[in-house]
């Protein structure tokens, strides 16, 4: 341990990420990159607060990825990936072979041993899992065609794992060997049980964990989480929620298997599962932790001493290295058939070295396979170009935005472009496209802002006036005609984002009218306090609409039920511009809001007598006015 | 056998004491088609083709209603408004409605007495429902006399449940060919029927 001990190091760990993640955040950096800076700040080269046992702290958070495994696994059904396994085998398949192959003839054209030539491709061609997947998810990217078979390919790397482990001991070409010791497989488990076994034994061994894994996930967890959850104690369910991913890792660890790889088969085989949600949300504040831990131990990791005694050859390797791999992955985004969006995306992001790099290297110099004067540069090789990757796919996206109405056009397209729209849609989702398509049968046609290229591509092809691009840029609304526009539509189903094309049409084109979906009350309030005044809860007609279908079902009139609807989203919508005014007062908020649905309730009870008087008592019904004049002779 | 449609039209038919018993399992009786408008269209969207579709299966149209401000509720007088259209109801080629009988049903608040011309409300029930009479005249209907059940304010339940066997009667006869509508047409109201009987 460093100076202090470990409450020393938590505080030095949890400044830096307090401080520079959302520093890098308001840059526009994300939250990676913010990590990493952090780390690089508080490692040996610049600040010195955490030295040597970076190392060990990286072991621990590697945790963290096997989280994020298990959680993506749970996001997954076997179905789909049964769907992914074309692009997982031969995407994979391809990126593996292709850059170890690759590497492996550069390494033995520097004169290296074919052995430690091939070790070497072999390493460097996995990518990280852990910045690939925060990244994307963080762009709101993992959906598009380019994020999927980013996940495919990390997870035909996460898979290749073993096997690298079992070969690279046979590759060892003698020097350094330490009595064959195994060091650590995997992520931070002791020796193996299987070593003793031969070949079959292992596969057989290796097969039955596996096996293990999905039996006890299908058969005995579900059973056991239900007892769990009949206790009631949150934190219970926390623990074992834990416990599961860590007997996980251990289990995987002992047969020599990624435990990453563990997790995400026990996340697979419990995504049908009842208490999968619960299990979200319980692992993910210590994912994000871990991850988040994991990435500062990168950056604090990175030698910069090893750096600084040959600067040009390390930035030269990094650069290399990121080339090869971004061309063998452009190679096989093409022969894929991806459009040229998501191979940038696709390459750029998977063209880093890969955390498994640090475990392989020191697993393999254990096993005699490298040299340290070999494996040192290159650690801080790889540790740089994971660092760099988050700065590559925000460059990509800064680069790739001039392709803004630059797409193919099609044939018919000049005239489309020539028109000009009065409206404009930011947003293709679920909510724009019914807008869009609503408006479109009023012949108001809208131009269209999308951030998926894919999308964007097939709606052109359709003939839709669409363009690439993320609406919360000035120069990207002004390319769509908002100068000229009267009306922008904000039908994203991202809250922040929302928010942040709001602030843009407001500062630079004030004579827009604006229109925006929300889906939460908080997002809401901001874009009132922008200016926004029509806001729409996107839930909030929906929820009505199933709860005067629930009435209409009890028996109520419907006629009533509807008039009650409308009372009641009126005063709901009225509600939400007054309580955004008081929302910076969290007390105050809470008690208003609360005293609101006391009001609505009380009015809407009265209201609902009050309609009967007026449609009903004075005409139809009790003699309450039978006494005035007209009812009588 | 004569096929009755009651146009429906009450906005608050939860606290209505009489209309509610008047059309209680009004659909059982042989060849009543009983359309209740504020429940069907709850949103006013009213679907015109069928509508009229639904017109042309009936012999007997009966609107019935509670009185609003000398007039038909609103959303009734939304449905003439979309459904009775030119081309179809009236004007050229307007005659699909053409022979068929039409009846005003309505409940009032006040007394048959005060409707009349020295009467508080100034005029008899015959003349305040004069627009729907030239409505159905013009669509090529025979207007029969209102059924008219005054007083619903101060009305005690012995007295709505004889209404409401009235009224099952009259649906009865009005279905019935064998019956001749045009004896109604000398009455001033078609309750009156009843009252001689």
């Amino acid at each position: 341990m460093h100076e202090g001990g470990f409450l020393f190091q938590a505080f030095v760990y949890l400044t830096a990420a307090v401080v520079s993640v959302p520093v890098a955040k308001k840059l526009g950096l994300g939250s990676v990159l913010g990590y990493l800076i952090a780390g690089v700040i508080i490692g040996p080269f610049v600040l010195g607060l955490v030295g040597s046992e970076g190392q060990d702290v990286m072991q621990f958070a590697e945790f963290g990825i096997i989280m994020m495994l298990f959680l993506i696994g749970l996001e997954l059904e076997p179905a789909m990936i049964w769907k992914l396994k074309g692009s997982i085998l031969g995407m994979g398949g391809a990126q593996v072979s292709t850059t170890a192959l690759l590497l492996m003839a550069i390494a033995l054209f520097f004169g290296l041993q074919w052995q430690t030539a091939l070790a070497l491709g072999l390493v460097l061609a996995l990518s990280s899992t852990a910045i690939v997947l925060q990244t994307l998810h963080e762009k709101g990217l993992m959906q598009t065609d380019g994020g999927q078979n980013s996940f495919s390919v990390l997870l035909f790397q996460d898979i290749a794992i073993i096997p690298i482990l079992a070969l690279l001991p046979l590759l060892a070409t003698g020097h350094g060997m330490e009595h064959g010791s195994h060091g650590e497989s995997g992520h931070g488990a002791g020796t193996t049980w299987i070593d003793g076994l031969p070949i079959w034994g292992q596969t057989v061994a290796v097969l039955g964990v596996v096996a293990g894994i999905i039996l006890a996930g299908k058969y005995l967890i579900n059973p056991a989480f239900r007892l769990i959850a009949k206790t009631r104690l949150r934190e219970l369910f926390t623990a074992a929620a834990l416990l599961l991913v860590v007997a996980i890792t251990i289990m995987m660890g002992k047969v020599g298997l990624s435990p990453a790889l563990g997790a995400f088969i026990a996340g697979v085989v419990l995504a049908q599962s009842e208490y999968r949600h619960e299990l979200e949300t319980d692992i993910e504040p210590f994912k994000g932790l871990l991850l988040g831990l994991f990435f500062i131990s990168v950056g604090a990791s990175i030698d910069f001493n090893v750096v600084t005694a040959n600067p040009i050859l390390i930035f030269e390797l990094v650069g290399a290295l990121l080339l090869l791999k971004f061309l063998v992955l452009a190679v096989i985004g093409r022969i894929f058939g991806m459009s040229f969006d998501n191979i940038l995306l696709f390459a750029l992001a998977l063209a880093e070295g890969g955390e498994f790099a640090f475990v392989l290297f020191s697993f393999g110099l254990n096993n005699g396979v490298f040299e340290a004067s070999l494996v040192n540069p290159l650690i801080a090789v790889v540790a740089l170009s994971m660092a760099m990757t988050p700065l590559l796919v925000l460059l990509n996206e800064k680069l790739v935005q001039p392709r803004f109405g630059t797409v193919e056009r099609e044939e018919k397209a000049p005239d489309t472009i020539d028109r000009k729209s009065r409206v404009i849609i930011a947003g293709f989702g679920t909510v724009g496209s019914t807008v869009g398509r609503f408006m479109q049968a009023n012949d108001e046609e809208a131009t269209y802002l999308d951030i998926d290229p894919d999308n964007v591509d097939l709606l052109r092809k359709m003939g839709l006036k669409v363009f690439y691009g993320d609406a919360s840029r000035s120069d990207l609304l002004k390319a769509a005609g908002a100068a000229d526009a009267e009306l922008l539509i904000i039908a994203v189903d991202n809250g922040e984002k929302a928010v942040q094309i709001a602030e843009t049409a407001r500062k630079y084109f004030p004579h827009l009218d604006i229109i925006a979906r929300t889906s939460g009350w908080e997002e809401s309030f901001e874009l009132i306090d922008i200016g926004v005044k029509n806001v729409h809860l996107d839930t909030l007609d929906a929820a009505l609409r199933i709860g005067s279908d629930a009435l209409s079902r009890l028996g109520h009139r419907k006629y009533h039920v509807m008039r009650a609807m409308k009372t009641f989203r009126r005063y709901e919508e009225r509600h939400l511009h007054e309580l955004a005014e008081m929302r910076h007062d969290k007390k105050e908020l809470i008690r208003a809001t609360k005293q609101r649905i006391e009001d609505l309730e009380e009015l809407m009870l009265k209201e609902s007598e009050e309609l009967h008087k007026d449609k009903d008592l004075g005409w139809d019904a009790s003699g309450h006015m039978a006494d005035e004049k007209h009812m009588r002779s | 056998m004569r096929k009755v449609l009651i146009l429906f039209a009450h906005p608050a038919l939860e606290k209505s004491r009489v209309n509610r018993q008047l059309i209680k399992e009004i659909d059982a009786i042989e060849g009543v088609t009983f359309h209740d408008l504020y429940e069907e269209y709850p949103d006013m969207d009213i679907d015109v083709k069928a509508e009229q579709d639904l017109l042309m299966k009936h012999d007997v149209i009966l609107f019935q209603y509670p009185f609003f401000l000398f007039g038909v509720p609103a959303f009734l007088k939304e449905w003439m408004d979309l459904v009775l259209v030119h081309g179809w109801a009236f004007g050229k080629n307007g005659n699909a409605l053409k022979g068929k009988w039409a009846c005003h049903v309505v409940t009032t608040g006040g007394s048959k007495t005060s409707y009349a011309k020295e009467g508080y409300n100034r005029f008899t029930m015959r003349e305040l429902l004069a627009p729907l009479e030239q409505a159905c005249c013009l669509c090529g209907m025979q207007f029969l006399p209102p059924y008219v059940i005054h007083g619903t304010n101060v009305m005690e339940p012995e007295r709505i449940q004889q209404h409401t066997m009235h009224y099952r009667s009259m649906l009865q006869l009005l279905a019935d060919r064998n019956f001749n509508p045009e004896s109604l047409k000398g009455l001033d109201n078609l309750i009156d029927q009843f009252r001689k009987g």
